[in-house]
């Protein structure tokens, strides 16, 4: 392997094909390396973000709220107070006497302001460190103002992602079993794991309702309080996104004995095996729900089917790389990337579990690279050497694309197009196709080498001084 | 019965509540929607400046990630923050090994020419001693002739992203310069400019024949070419080796008039000045003509040479547009927000165009900010625009809303504000991350003022044109 490749991460980067596949993972980013993760605030942030009609407090300095002002697409069908960015801007005196005082003005004064349906008050690094009591205040604030006040302990050394998921998930815990169920069907779910970028969740829930299902709680995209309060009524979680959201599912099948189905909506064959798995679920319930389904996914691929074989013509043997938050959106992604006639050479994420990463390297071609917690270095040096047409990533990835002029396809949190749903894979075909056919890449560097004279042996031939 | 002091009282209260924006009372009590980003970014963006520099945050990862990302959203670029990476454990213990080690992986992997290290609230809290841990580093690894590493203290629960610019470039000339070299380039220590403006004053200063060392520099590390291969450290940055001859420079530029007072040494002049005698030119950014007139005196006086004339053609064309374009700006009214020098320096500039500046607010506390703007509108503007200062964007809005300006002028942030009043956005400074091309706006000197103004007039033109029945096409 190149000296690209940091000593320590070795056995975090595969090449499939060469020796039997292991591993390493979910360990701490090497300390100057770069990682593309983020921290445990940021995973409590980006799931519990889209609940719109909460009050989102960061209790911090100014930072850790104003990176997470309005960055992602998760839409609302109402409410928009998740797009404002609410922080108790914590200053030199408060890191010395401690900041409840001002935690506790904050929440009340803001309660006050905006009238929320609850409030979720996130722990900074530093809260960490100095210790304020979250819990009391929130507590406190909680009785008087008579909303749930929910305190997310997410300090963000404590972990990578993964544990901010945890505490989100721990936080919107509380909130169940306080709801009235009684108008719930018994033909009904909970969508888990979707964060309504673009208005993903709409596309879904609408295949659900032509199923014949109530959809009971949105979480969280387009996520109202008073929904979760009430989801434990849902006879089924369907969860997407497992990494953010299936510790939920499980608390909540302990609770409440709630059954989950796993999914993913992006690609054919992953789409419509999630409304089959949740039709199979149902077919007691409903017998006919089976056969609705194969009707309806008949309907939309009779539509998709014939714009696709057009971008495919043009795709057909193009190479893409994948680096996405987790491995689960990956598998997706390679499906969905051979329908275009396309295949996939370097596949990674940030925080994939070994289990994750078996499935990734069972699905992928010989000679994919499989990486765990890549950095830039790893990330442009593989790029380059597997000569890929489009790259798919979130917005730190593109700048290493772009500049090394390689097609970009933004498949995260902050991306503004539908993707999910049958729509969703047109949607994502006609990017890729926009993105792989467009003229530009044949002038960049990487295929049209250098313009102009460095020195005066490379000068034209016929140059006449 | 009220009594007559009750009355009185709530008057107060409702004249306090109606009346000009000021800063909220201490301790305030939240922030909505912020004017200000937080210390260490503005520190991440100096030390990209420097050829060879990475910049390196001492905290958790999440803090590097998420300034990487907020800054690639405006520049376009790569922007590499290595971080030590700190977990509970180092929380608990310290982050000094961490901090080693991550270092030596920077120098090992992206051969790294001077290391940049910010702390974070986290490493200023737990109380590492950063300068220790560093010397101890520097001992232990002297063998291994160890890169330059500067570090600052930016703990982001005190002041703004440009406190910790401002901290960061004086870190460096404290930590770098000497007086030992013998040099004939100037110091120019510009602020938080574009790219374009950078690229621009190093123009400007060669037009009068002379070299200047701006610090820092990213005009092409953030705004670099297409590559073949990904450069670990993209070219360009002001060289070290010009850094360390800063102490033996004829003169220092340093744009700002909210820095701390002349003949401190707050600053990075200020320090050189002290220091080492480096006379000091204190200014303002060079926005609009008055400002950049002084900054061209100071230029003649410095150099010795008259204003070329392909300057003086500028100037005198800049001229001629605010003839050309009064008309359409004249008794407009704007709100001005963001970084403080920058709004003075707009402030001064629609001032003197006949723009009235009716709001000018951001979000750090210099407590310089209202004198400055004051000094900026004083005799071309018929009322002192409120100044407002420690503000965030739910005060401006509530302010902006009374005051109905017939536009903003400001960075993205304030678009929905400007959405919501339905009267155009002039996007300037940072961040813009919802346009193309913000690293590439020109707000300095002659040409800035005139492209600058070029888009105010035409923002006019535009609402007038899309407001009217007729649909003139011809204005």
């Amino acid at each position: 392997m190149s000296d690209i490749i940091f000593e320590e991460r070795k056995d975090q980067i595969h090449v499939k094909g060469e020796g039997p596949f292991k591993l390493a993972c979910n360990r701490d980013s090497l300390a100057g390396a770069v990682s593309q993760r983020a921290c445990v605030f940021c995973g409590s942030r980006v799931v519990l973000y889209p609940i719109a009609d909460a009050l989102h407090l960061v209790h911090g300095p100014i930072g850790c709220a104003a990176y997470t002002w309005d960055i992602r697409g998760a839409l609302s069908s109402g409410p928009e107070l998740h797009r404002l960015s609410f922080s108790t801007d914590l200053q030199e005196t408060d890191v010395i006497f401690g900041g409840e005082k001002k935690l506790y003005a904050a929440l009340t004064e803001l309660i006050d302001r905006h009238q929320p349906k609850a409030a979720f008050v996130y722990s900074t690094c530093i809260v960490g460190i100095i210790g304020d009591d979250l819990a009391a205040v929130c507590k406190k604030v909680s009785a008087e103002k008579g909303i749930p006040v929910i305190p997310v302990q997410s300090e963000g050394f404590k972990g990578n992602k993964r544990e901010g998921y945890l505490a989100a998930c721990k936080a919107m815990f509380t909130l169940m079993g306080t709801g009235d169920t009684s108008d719930i069907s018994p033909i009904s779910l909970n969508i888990l794991g979707d964060f309504n970028l673009a208005g993903e969740i709409w596309i879904i829930r609408e295949y659900f309702e032509r199923m014949g299902i109530q959809v009971v709680a949105n979480i969280t995209g387009d996520g109202r309080v008073g929904d979760i309060a009430r989801a434990h009524g849902a006879a089924l979680n369907v969860v997407q996104c497992s990494g953010s959201t299936m510790d939920l599912a499980k608390m909540m099948k302990d609770a409440y004995g709630t059954p989950v189905v796993k999914v993913s909506y992006f690609g054919i064959e992953d789409m419509a095996e999630a409304l089959y798995a949740v039709a199979r679920f149902f077919k007691d319930k409903d017998p006919d729900m089976l056969a609705r389904t194969q009707a309806l996914v008949k309907e939309e691929l009779a539509v998709l089917y014939p714009k696709l074989s057009q971008f495919r013509k043009d795709l057909e043997g193009k190479k893409a790389a994948i680096y996405v938050g987790g491995a689960f959106k990956a598998f997706s992604l390679i499906k969905a990337f051979r329908h275009l006639g396309m295949s996939v050479a370097i596949a990674g994420s940030q925080t994939g579990t070994p289990e994750d990463y078996e499935e990734l390297a069972s699905i992928c071609d010989p000679g994919t690279i499989i990486i765990d917690d890549a950095n830039p270095l790893e990330l442009s040096h593989y790029l380059k050497e597997k000569d890929v047409d489009i790259f798919v990533g979130g917005v730190k990835e593109r700048p290493i694309a772009f500049k090394l002029g390689v097609g970009f396809c933004d498949h995260n949190h902050e991306r503004k197009e539908a993707l999910e749903g049958f729509v969703g894979m047109y949607n994502f075909a006609l990017e890729v196709h926009r993105t792989v056919m467009s003229p530009v890449w044949r002038f960049v560097p990487r295929r049209a080498g250098k313009a102009l004279a460095e020195s005066l042996d490379d000068l034209p031939k016929e140059c006449a001084l | 019965m009220s009594s007559q002091s009750d009355i009185a009282d709530a008057t107060a209260v409702l004249d306090a509540e109606a009346g000009p924006l000021k800063p909220k009372p201490e301790p305030f009590v939240s922030t909505t929607n912020a004017c200000k980003l937080c210390k260490p970014l503005g520190a991440t963006l100096v030390f990209k400046g420097i050829e060879g520099g990475v910049p390196y945050l001492h905290g958790s990862q999440g803090c590097a990630t998420y300034m990487r990302r907020y800054i690639i959203s405006h520049f376009r670029e790569p922007m590499d923050i290595a971080s030590s990476s700190l977990g509970e454990k180092q929380a608990i213990y310290g982050g000094g090994p961490n901090l080693k080690k991550g270092l030596l992986t920077v120098m090992d992997k992206y051969g790294a020419g001077m290391i940049g290290v910010a702390t974070t609230c986290l490493t200023e809290t737990i109380g590492d001693d950063v300068p220790g841990i560093l010397m101890e580093f520097r001992r232990e690894f002297a063998d291994l002739g160890v890169a330059p590493v500067v570090n600052v203290s930016t703990p982001s629960y005190s002041g703004t992203h440009m406190e910790g610019f401002t901290a960061a470039v004086r870190a460096v000339a404290d930590q770098l310069a000497t007086a030992d070299a013998k040099t004939a380039a100037v110091n120019c220590f510009p602020g938080f400019v574009s790219c374009e403006d950078i690229r621009h004053l190093k123009d400007v200063f060669a037009s009068f024949g002379l070299t200047a060392t701006i610090l820092p520099d990213y005009s092409e590390t953030l705004d670099g070419p297409a590559v073949e291969d990904y450069e670990k450290i993209p070219s360009g940055g002001t060289p070290v080796k010009a850094i360390k001859a800063m102490g033996a420079a004829p003169a220092t530029f340093e744009f700002g008039r909210t820095l701390s007072e002349p003949g401190e040494a707050a600053t990075a002049g200020g320090l050189l000045a002290s220091r080492f005698g480096v006379p000091l030119k204190r200014l303002g950014l060079p926005i609009g003509l008055r400002e950049t007139d002084a900054f061209f005196k100071s230029l003649e006086s410095v150099s010795c040479k008259p204003t070329p004339r392909r300057r003086a053609l500028e100037r005198g064309r800049l001229l001629d547009a605010f003839v050309d374009g009064h008309k359409y700006v004249s008794q407009k009214r704007c709100v001005i927000y963001g970084e403080e020098d920058l709004i003075v320096g707009l402030t001064s500039f629609m001032a003197e165009i006949g723009v009235i500046p009716v709001l000018v607010a951001g979000g750090g506390r210099s407590g310089r900010l209202e004198k400055a703007v004051r000094a900026a509108c004083e005799g071309l503007v018929p009322e002192m625009p409120e100044v407002a200062e420690g503000v965030d964007f739910y005060d401006i809005a509530d302010r902006a809303r009374e005051l109905a300006p017939d536009f903003f002028l400001g960075h993205s942030k304030g678009y929905r504000l400007a959405r919501e009043m339905n009267v155009p956005l002039v996007r300037v400074g940072f961040p813009i991350h919802d346009r193309f091309g913000g690293q590439r706006l020109r707000h300095l000197c002659y040409q800035g003022a005139q492209e600058l103004l070029d888009r105010v007039v035409n923002a006019m033109i535009e609402t007038k044109q899309t407001g009217s029945d007729i649909g003139y096409g011809y204005i």
